[in-house]
């Protein structure tokens, strides 16, 4: 193994870390909004390390714009989503949780 | 166990699944949910069966016809869920009931 | 190389598990809205599946129908439904012990012939192989698709054409009242559609050589359809009346022309060797628009008209 390779292995854990982080978060959080709160933000970071990580992997540059941009669009479906599902939740009254 | 047995195995679980749910279940919707889960278990089957050729190409037949399986699918799901709301908006229910309204 | 094999069978087998365990989570859960979510996450799931037995075509068609227009088609029909309180009779759970074992046995027996099966079967790939050269396209599933089989996908179109009609002649449901969509809504559609559209004529192009090809094609477009009128888009006043019916029936009427002047010439749906590569692509082209205007319109559920005044 190259030191290309021990880094975009460890950048896989780290994503992978985040990964886990937002999916205890969806699990372990109060109500729907800190949950959201957990999912988007852990995964968009989650994704981005393990893209960095596939990356460094790719054969050419056009294979990293690809991935790029499927990073870019998870963060753009994650960010709008999230808002429509907690903007429809305060509609239907689902109060925020307070400790 | 070979990859493909493995996918032809849970293929034929969710058959069973969904045949279950199928008979047990009245909501019309959950029916319609399982018709689609038994139809993803045989086509979970049938590809995975494919799997098994030893030359180097894949055979391409049951692939197109998962493709063209998938696509009536979904026309047929549209189908039903249209005959579903008109029997909701009928009955008030979107259940079949045994007894016959007359 | 064990290792990578040990751990490809450890990923094969948590897939297969998280498959049934979604099913049956899907399958049983007390509220419907949460079980057409799972539906949608179980067809996800049968997309990787699809891609781990080596069909790639099959897992785009997944992802776009099975998990992706499925699951808006649900959706729509449960807001559709009047009660939204998911009051159902429950299963009488102690009745069905007999059926239950009755599933039970018929599943054992379905895997063990499964199990019986020769461990290889030939398949026919070398056929395809062998004949790919003549069908004009480098990908066996289109070839399988568009020549070989062309008289499945010309029928397929018809069945389609023939669901949409059931869904016209049920008459036309109060349409949901159309409220203005919120800004991030908007945006997200401003920036989605163009690459949809972008997206569905790559998948068209590269459908000869490549996984793809018009029903890959025509979910991502009608994707594209499906939200710009959840965005509250009049689509429906744009593309109705003639205009509809002609792009309704310009997938399935090209291939019965085609298949009327191949018949005369050398065989039905038989093309010939140097000209296949173009006919294929004219049909998928039209294809394509005939399968995304009609899971379209299915999504729509009502016939759209053509005037502009709302008659319902």
């Amino acid at each position: 193994m190259s030191a290309s390779d021990y880094l975009s292995a460890t950048l896989l854990i780290a994503g992978g870390f985040f990964f886990l982080a937002g999916t205890v978060g969806l699990l372990r959080f109060p109500d729907l909004y800190t949950r959201l709160h957990a999912l988007t933000k852990a995964d968009n970071v989650g994704l981005g390390l393990m893209i960095a990580g596939l990356a460094i992997q790719a054969e050419s540059w056009a294979v990293v714009g690809k991935l790029l941009l499927i990073w870019g669009l998870v963060l753009l479906a994650g960010a709008s989503v999230a808002h429509l599902i907690a903007s429809s939740a305060l509609k239907q009254g689902v109060r925020p949780w307070k400790k | 166990m070979s990859t493909a047995l493995l996918y032809a195995l849970v293929g034929i679980g969710l058959f069973s699944l969904g045949l279950y749910a199928l008979i047990v279940h009245a909501h019309l919707l959950r029916k319609i949910l399982a018709i689609n889960v038994m139809g993803s278990g045989v086509f979970l089957l049938l590809i995975a069966l494919t799997k098994r050729s030893v030359t180097s190409f894949p055979d391409a037949v049951p692939h197109a016809m998962v493709i063209t399986g998938i696509v009536v699918t979904v026309a047929a799901t549209a189908l039903a869920l249209t005959l579903m709301v008109r029997v909701a908006i009928e009955n008030r229910c979107a259940e079949l009931s045994d007894q016959s309204e007359e | 190389m064990e290792k990578v094999t040990l751990l490809v069978m450890l990923f094969d087998v948590l897939l297969g598990l998280g498959l049934l365990w979604l099913a049956w989570q899907l399958l049983e859960s007390r509220d419907l809205f949460k079980a057409i979510v799972l539906f949608v996450a179980f067809g996800l799931l049968m997309a990787l599946a699809w891609v781990r037995l080596d069909a790639p075509d099959v897992a785009l068609a997944e992802a776009a129908i099975g998990a992706g227009l499925t699951g808006a088609l649900l959706m729509a029909a449960l807001a559709k439904l009047p009660s939204r309180d998911t009051s159902e009779s429950l299963a009488d759970e102690k009745g069905y012990w007999l059926l239950r074992l009755t599933l039970l046995l018929v599943a054992v027996g379905l895997g063990s012939v499964v199990l019986s099966l020769p461990e290889s079967a030939p398949g026919l790939g070398a056929e395809i192989a062998s004949n790919l050269a003549s069908s004009g396209v480098n990908n066996p599933v289109t070839a399988v698709l568009l020549n070989f089989r062309g008289y499945d996908t010309l029928l397929e179109l018809m069945v389609l054409l023939l669901a949409l009609l059931g869904v016209w002649s049920l008459g036309r449901s109060a349409p949901t009242r159309e409220k203005p969509a919120g800004q991030v809504l908007t945006t997200l559609v401003q920036f989605l559609t163009p690459l949809l559209i972008l997206v569905a004529a790559y998948l068209l192009w590269a459908g000869a050589d490549a996984p793809g090809g018009a029903f890959q094609a025509g979910a991502v477009l009608a994707a594209a359809m499906v939200l710009l009128l959840l965005a509250g888009w009049p689509l429906q006043h744009l593309l109705s009346g003639w205009a509809l019916r002609l792009v309704l029936v310009a997938g399935p009427a090209t291939f019965v022309a085609l298949a009327g002047l191949t018949l005369l010439d050398v065989g039905l749906l038989a093309y010939p060797p140097q000209h296949a590569g173009k006919l294929i692509f004219i049909l998928e082209v039209a294809a394509t628009f005939s399968i995304a205007v009609t899971l379209a319109a299915l999504f729509l559920g009502y016939r759209p008209r053509a005037s502009n005044k709302e008659s319902g």
